[in-house]
């Protein structure tokens, strides 16, 4: 697949240079997401690099069940949701049954690693080729901000109102870094949508793990460390702040592995069944 | 008419391959037959058991309140099995490891095998349950000795073929052993 | 020595010879797993649990070589979800497992149901509750037709009752989960899982259709959706109101059973699977000590055979419901005879299986029972007769001995398969 920079974003002498166009993939809705909240701009890096991919076409998307439970609203993409969690397995199920697709899976962190470590961790295991994105803002966010397995040592949250007492709460988990260690994972890094410097090493990230599964490489998963505002009980820019504090901070960013496509474990890609119109 | 059969005995000693060759050389014969293990851990702890069903007509229940001949390879199978014989029936009991104890029943046709012996006289000592399944057959004719060498053949010409031979022999001994009686 | 015994079995040497298809034995896992097969399944996922585990394996040698998709899944709530992934692209998917993994399966099958994904699962039944034992059971009947998962909602459930059936059906089973868009359930019990029969190697493909709901990619149309959620309650009424449409359409058109020695049957035996079978050695030996007993075998749980039975409860004595359970299916039963006649239960627990002398003592209980009450009745009735001129009776239900009458099946028969709902 080739790289086709859409030509109005090519400059051109005595030409009005167009530095901001909304995805096709990207519909034209308003979210339903809070003020502030980072998933719009996962969204939107998401759909940036799959537009410059060439993948909306033939990519089949699994949707979590969480905040971002409604992706399907705004990325025009097939998508399928999956019950909590298991949106490794579901993506597993495509993967084996439809080779030529670009599996997709978005979850957040109560999905991937709460309810769903099975399945995200067997996924990794198998070398599923599969691009998984994964939202981590430390909370439950729809449920109403309770704690998530990665909120912060401390943090308050509905269901640690007095903070996160690793004594009898334990620790935040590095769930990505524990992904890491898997031979099946070709491809595993933290990014953050924190400022905009950040927001661009993310898309660069996003764009890895997607081409990752384009080359025929195993499982690939991005971190997108995100703020809630509102289930942090701060403005958008506080959030922003305590993110680019103590949330990096707990969770470092960058490329924890990349172990290249050649070396990667190709998923077992048996015949696809005949296409359906 | 039906008639059903249990072959019980140790794992290992060929039970469940006994109770298919049986089962095999019914469907040879044109019968109906059903063929169900002991299954999962029952069969890791040491006795393993298979009950065959055969009949000329589509086989109701799996489960029977009587066997018409049961097979008893080890002591704790003629416990289990032997009051369960119906009267009339046929129970055979390993008489290589039976040694002294009987069923104690004098309405049943208790014939008693040196299998081991008898195995090894047939070309290999091991195939004891075969010994079991030529007097079973010899003594109640529910099918044709022609069906089981057929079977025998097939099952063994796909997994062990070295061992046809050994296995044809060892089912005429048995054969000859369920037709004329051996004192154990 | 005693007498050899009389066989009274005659084998049948014309039958080597004869033209009849030959005959293989397969165990019933195995048997299942091969009709799914050549039924077309595109890929099977799975999870090792006894008494199903040959079918696991069976596929895990199978699929790979016919370059079809099989995973070992990391849990059954993997398995299921996987399924759910592959069917929403509009492939043929198995499931399959036992007791205790399909209630880890409730979720995704929820889910399946509410999104109107096709699939087929399998639930080789052992004994609970809880981690239960390996044996033999019927008591995921409630599991099974009542929902299974969480929401309103009802799946096809398919129960064989011999290995030869087990594989017709699984045909049936993936034509009634694309047709109708359901996750469809077999369930068979772990002796049909083990046992092995002879079946014939008879097989059917359905035909393949294209799907205008199925994930490919949204290349050159508008991009599909397959889900459950809708959190307006105005519309996920409506989708469940479709739902119901279609649980109804199910009914009227699927429904499927067998009846066997109704013609006079005074006394119906309603079981299926492994205890119908049971049952009909039960009837065999109640026949032959003057108890007309026949058998009402239900094929499709749900849709449960309401109406038919009905038909059969008017003119029957009494029924004797047999299961492997403690009484779950004699709820329906009891529903449906809406107490035209007394409904018998009897049933075995725990890996256990009714023998026929022991459903034959049921039988002869409940047939002197309701004797003795019809005996009664008779009694009364002679003597208001005798006491009035007129002679009306205000307790004539209960004492109709209607002529014995053949079970009709006047829907169903269009869409029955070959040996569904028909005397045998």
């Amino acid at each position: 697949m080739t790289l086709n920079p859409s030509p109005e974003l090519t400059a051109r002498p005595g030409v009005p240079r167009l530095i901001y166009r909304k995805p096709d993939v990207l519909l034209d809705r308003s979210t339903h997401y809070c003020p502030g909240c980072g998933h719009g701009i996962v969204h939107r890096l998401l759909a940036e690099v799959m537009t410059e991919l060439d993948l909306p076409a033939h990519t089949i998307a699994v949707a979590p069940v969480g905040c971002a439970v409604f992706a399907y609203d705004y990325l025009n993409v097939d998508f399928v949701e999956a019950p909590h969690g298991r949106a490794p397995a579901v993506a597993t199920g495509i993967r084996r049954v439809r080779p030529e697709a670009f599996v997709l899976t978005y979850q957040g962190d109560g999905d991937l690693a709460a309810i769903g470590t099975a399945e995200i961790v067997h996924a990794a295991a198998r070398g599923e080729r599969i691009t998984a994105i994964f939202v981590n803002n430390g909370i439950y966010g729809m449920t109403g901000g309770q704690m998530a397995p990665t909120t912060l040592l401390g943090q308050k949250t509905t269901s640690s109102p007095s903070g996160r007492d690793a004594a009898l709460m334990g620790y935040p988990i590095r769930i990505t870094e524990m992904l890491a260690q898997l031979p099946g994972v070709t491809y595993a890094a933290r990014g953050s949508i924190a400022d905009a410097s950040l927001i661009g090493k993310l898309k660069a990230m996003i764009k890895r793990a997607c081409l990752v599964q384009m080359e025929g490489g195993g499982f690939a998963l991005v971190e997108a460390l995100s703020n809630c505002p509102v289930g942090w009980g701060m403005t958008p820019q506080e959030s922003l702040d305590h993110l680019k504090g103590p949330v990096i901070e707990a969770y470092p960013l960058g490329v924890i592995v990349d172990r290249g496509v050649a070396a990667a474990v190709a998923a077992a890609a048996p015949a696809a069944v005949e296409s359906e119109a | 008419m039906e008639r059903s059969v249990v072959f019980s005995g140790f794992g290992g000693q060929g039970l469940l391959f006994t109770g298919q060759v049986l089962a095999r050389a019914a469907i040879k014969d044109g019968l109906e037959v059903f063929w169900i293990p002991s299954y999962g851990p029952e069969m890791r702890g040491g006795t393993a058991s298979c009950t065959v069903i055969v009949a000329d007509h589509p086989i109701g229940s799996p489960v029977v309140d009587q066997f018409d001949a049961a097979v008893a390879m080890n002591l704790p199978s003629l416990r289990k099995y032997g009051p369960s014989v119906a009267p009339g029936g046929l129970l055979i009991v390993n008489a290589s490891l039976v040694t002294s104890q009987t069923s104690a029943r004098a309405d049943i046709d208790e014939l008693r095998l040196p299998c081991t012996d008898l195995a090894a006289k047939g070309g290999d000592d091991k195939l004891v349950s075969v010994v079991a399944l030529g007097a079973l057959v010899a003594r109640l004719g529910w099918v044709t000795p022609d069906s089981v060498q057929a079977a025998l053949r097939e099952i063994s010409a796909r997994k062990r073929p070295e061992i046809i031979e050994a296995d044809l022999g060892v089912f005429a001994a048995g054969m000859e052993a369920g037709r004329i009686g051996v004192a154990a | 020595m005693t007498e050899p015994l009389e066989t009274g079995i005659r084998p049948r040497s014309s039958d080597k010879d004869s033209g009849r298809r030959s005959r293989v034995l397969m165990k019933g896992n195995e048997a299942i797993a091969e009709a799914a097969i050549q039924a077309g399944c595109d890929a099977y996922f799975g999870y090792p649990i006894t008494p199903q585990a040959e079918l696991l394996e069976w596929m895990a040698r199978r699929m790979p070589e016919l370059g079809r998709a099989f995973v070992q899944a990391e849990s059954e709530l993997g398995a299921i979800n996987m399924a759910l992934g592959a069917a929403a692209t509009g492939a043929r998917v198995l499931v399959s497992s036992s007791s205790p993994g399909i209630s880890l399966m409730a979720e995704g099958m929820s889910y399946m149901a509410g999104s109107g994904t096709p699939m087929v699962l399998v639930n080789v039944m052992r004994a609970g509750p809880g981690l239960g034992g390996i044996g033999p059971s019927q008591s995921d009947y409630f599991q099974a037709t009542k929902g299974h998962g969480h929401g309103d909602y009802r799946v096809p459930v398919l129960a064989p009752a011999s290995i030869g059936e087990a594989m017709e059906l699984m045909a049936t089973a993936f034509e009634l989960a694309e047709r109708y868009r359901t996750p469809v359930m077999v369930v068979v019990d772990g002796i049909l899982g083990q046992a092995m029969e002879p079946v014939e190697l008879r097989f059917r493909n359905p035909e393949r259709h294209a799907f205008d709901w199925a994930l490919t990619g949204a290349a050159g149309r508008p991009a599909r959706i397959i889900k459950s959620i809708d959190l307006v309650p105005e519309i996920l009424e409506k989708r469940n109101i479709a739902l119901q449409r279609k649980y109804a359409e199910i009914s009227r058109q699927e429904t499927r059973w067998a009846t066997e020695l109704m013609d006079d049957a005074e006394y119906v035996l309603v079981a299926y699977g492994t205890a119908a079978r049971v049952a009909r050695s039960a009837i065999e030996k109640a026949r032959a000590r003057g108890i007309k007993a026949g058998l009402f075998r239900p094929i499709t749980l749900w849709p449960f055979p309401s109406r038919e039975l009905a038909r059969v409860a008017r003119h029957a004595h009494a029924i004797l419901t047999v299961e492997l359970s403690s009484g779950q299916m004699v709820e329906d039963v009891r529903l449906a005879v809406e107490g035209r006649c007394p409904v018998g239960f009897h049933g075995r627990m725990g890996g256990l299986v009714p023998t026929p002398d022991e459903v034959v003592g049921a039988l002869k209980a409940l047939h002197g029972k309701v004797e003795r009450t019809r005996e009664r009745e008779r009694k009364q009735q002679q003597k208001r007769h005798a006491g009035r001129a007129e002679g009306q009776s205000a307790h004539g239900r209960a004492a109709v001995t209607g002529p014995p009458e053949r079970t009709h099946r006047a829907e169903a028969d269009a869409h029955a398969s070959v040996r569904d709902g028909g005397e045998r």
